[in-house]
């Protein structure tokens, strides 16, 4: 029996994560500096892991409501109220996700029809185009690039909308660019979303990372975009709580429901123990975030200068925790700096182009590494960089 | 937070940093950073620069004992002299002035155990002014100046590339 032959065609044609590429590779090398890990290097909160712990000993290891226990959405909704402005109803605006990432594909299934085109601005992250094709909807890439902050411009967003638009997804803070979105630069994007009567999904998974400014703003704060946008985020990035896998998005009622109704029949609900984590880390986890976010802000600016001084150009990010030099000037591609990176000084990156085309000629670096790692992958980056100028 | 607190924290942290490196990261220019620095340095903010190292590790014998202290206070010195007394011996590595059941809480760190109560019992004990002490040794070493000792070097179980 042709077993290729038996599964489904659109699986079989999405092409696997770019990032997992170099995975077996490094994974077998010895005294190798990862850069390449898109979480934060920080272990959860002990109050956090306390409470998680506490409600298995209490013996709740039952179900949850499908949207989530509303103790949970009621905490989420003074967080987003207190945080960014943003105000939901706890029993028809929230559902509690397995991560931001299935919120993100409940989102797109819950909007997306076969044939339906989805804006996607790229470099990004890997996960949006293969939900948006396993929903039978249509992924149309649009570049951002150094010279715009790797901002979505108003321009290029026009020239990508079709008469079968019907979805922007927009992340930012953005991961692998370090690119936020400001309020200006936001509601110049927004004129075209309205005008076009488009549906927005804004991952706002990186939100509470931004450095200087003014903070995060949500595109659904913006005039008349809080019934078109879907928000998604989650505890992930914000507490240092990847296994625990939570996340929530929240928006109109009509759509929470559908996402609900997706939800209750491929998940049932979130893990119970981690949304009992999930409330503490709302209720007493404010200092956490500043802690952290400071501490990453730190290295941030180590790890940017130290790549400009190695010769690199690089846009100093914003946002999330990863920086995205531009690496032409060396006459490699991505992939081949990031392969002949490892094997020659042992440092692993990722190549821009996981990202999407437009991320050519770039590489990812994350900071969430302890600063002698930094400060030893930067050595060894600028004697790289020097060794290969042309 | 002002400038100079947060170097001084980013510095405890990471001794072992340039100055330029430090001062990207706290975000202030070079020359503010080496001038506070420098200041702290002379005006003994800044008391040394040393090394977390775990000796149970190394083949090194090293026994550390709390030893609390009850003492007598003296007119017009209260417990300062007498605990002057005691911590200028090397042997002693802190003294902390405590409040409840007893004074001083005194740590001492000697090659073995009958080192450290011999201290105890040819110096410290019969000392004018100390009216009864309790030693404790120390078996393990958990936490230690906020890093975890048991934990350290834990493996990072994070997947390599995601």
């Amino acid at each position: 029996m042709e077993m290729r032959e038996r599964i489904n065609p659109t699986v079989l044609d999405i092409r696997p994560s770019g990032i997992r590429r170099f995975f077996n590779i490094v994974s077998e090398m010895k005294d190798v500096i990862s850069l390449g890990i898109g979480e934060p290097d920080f272990v959860t909160p002990w109050h956090i892991c306390d409470a998680g712990i506490y409600s298995l000993e209490k013996g709740i290891t039952c179900y949850t409501a499908n949207a989530g226990l509303l103790e949970l959405r009621r905490e989420i909704c003074k967080y987003l109220e207190r945080r960014f402005g943003l105000g939901y109803d706890p029993a028809t605006q929230v559902v509690v996700t397995v991560g931001g990432s299935e919120a993100i594909d409940l989102a797109v299934r819950s909007l997306v029809r076969p044939g339906d085109e989805v804006i996607i601005p790229e470099p990004c992250f890997v996960c949006y185009d293969a939900i948006v094709r396993l929903a039978g909807g249509v992924p149309v890439p649009v570049s951002t690039d150094m010279e715009h902050d790797f901002a979505l411009t108003p321009e290029a967003l026009e020239a990508a909308v079709t008469d079968k638009t019907r979805l922007v997804i927009l992340s930012y803070p953005n991961n692998p660019t370090g690119a936020i979105m400001g309020r200006a630069e936001l509601e110049a994007v927004a004129e075209v979303i309205r005008r076009h009567d488009l549906m927005v999904i804004s991952d706002e998974i990186y939100g509470e990372l931004t450095y200087g400014g003014e903070g995060h703003v949500s595109v659904a704060s913006l005039p008349d975009m809080y019934d078109r946008t879907v928000v998604v985020n989650g505890f992930s990035k914000t507490y240092a709580m990847t296994g625990w896998r939570m996340g929530y998005a929240t928006g109109h009622p009509e759509i929470i429901a559908a996402m609900t109704k997706i939800h209750q029949f491929a998940i049932m609900s979130a893990p119970t123990q981690s949304q009992y984590a999930a409330i503490e880390a709302l209720r007493n986890g404010d200092g956490d975030i500043d802690r952290m976010r400071d501490e990453y802000d730190a290295r941030r600016r180590l790890i940017t200068e130290g790549l400009i001084a190695a010769g690199l150009s690089c846009y100093v990010p914003r946002g999330a925790f990863y920086v995205f030099p531009c690496i032409r000037s060396t006459g490699m591609t991505s992939e081949e700096f990031a392969e002949k990176l490892l094997h020659e000084k042992r440092v692993a990156v990722v190549p821009g182009d996981a990202f999407g085309a437009c991320g050519e000629g770039y590489v990812r670096l994350s900071y969430a590494a302890s600063v002698e790692n930094i400060t030893e992958a930067l050595r060894r980056i600028t004697e790289f960089v020097a060794e290969h100028k042309k | 937070m002002d400038n100079k607190i947060a170097l001084l924290k980013l510095l405890e942290e990471n001794p072992r940093l340039t100055v330029a490196q430090l001062a990207q990261m706290a975000d202030i220019p070079l020359t503010e950073a080496e001038a506070t620095i420098h200041e702290c340095e002379q005006n003994h903010t800044i008391l040394g620069y040393r090394t977390m190292i775990d000796w149970d590790k190394t083949d090194l014998e090293a026994v550390t004992a709390f030893i609390e202290v009850k003492l007598q206070p003296q007119r017009g010195e209260g417990f300062d002299r007498i605990a002057s007394h005691i911590y200028r011996w090397p042997e002693v590595t802190s003294v902390y002035l405590m409040s409840g059941g007893f004074d001083l809480a005194v740590t001492i760190q000697g090659k073995s155990l009958k080192e450290v109560a011999m201290f105890v019992a040819t110096k410290l004990a019969p000392m004018e002014g100390v009216t009864a002490t309790a030693t404790h040794f120390v078996l393990k070493k958990y936490k230690d100046q906020g890093v975890e000792f048991v934990s350290a070097g834990e493996t990072d179980h994070r997947n390599v590339i995601v």
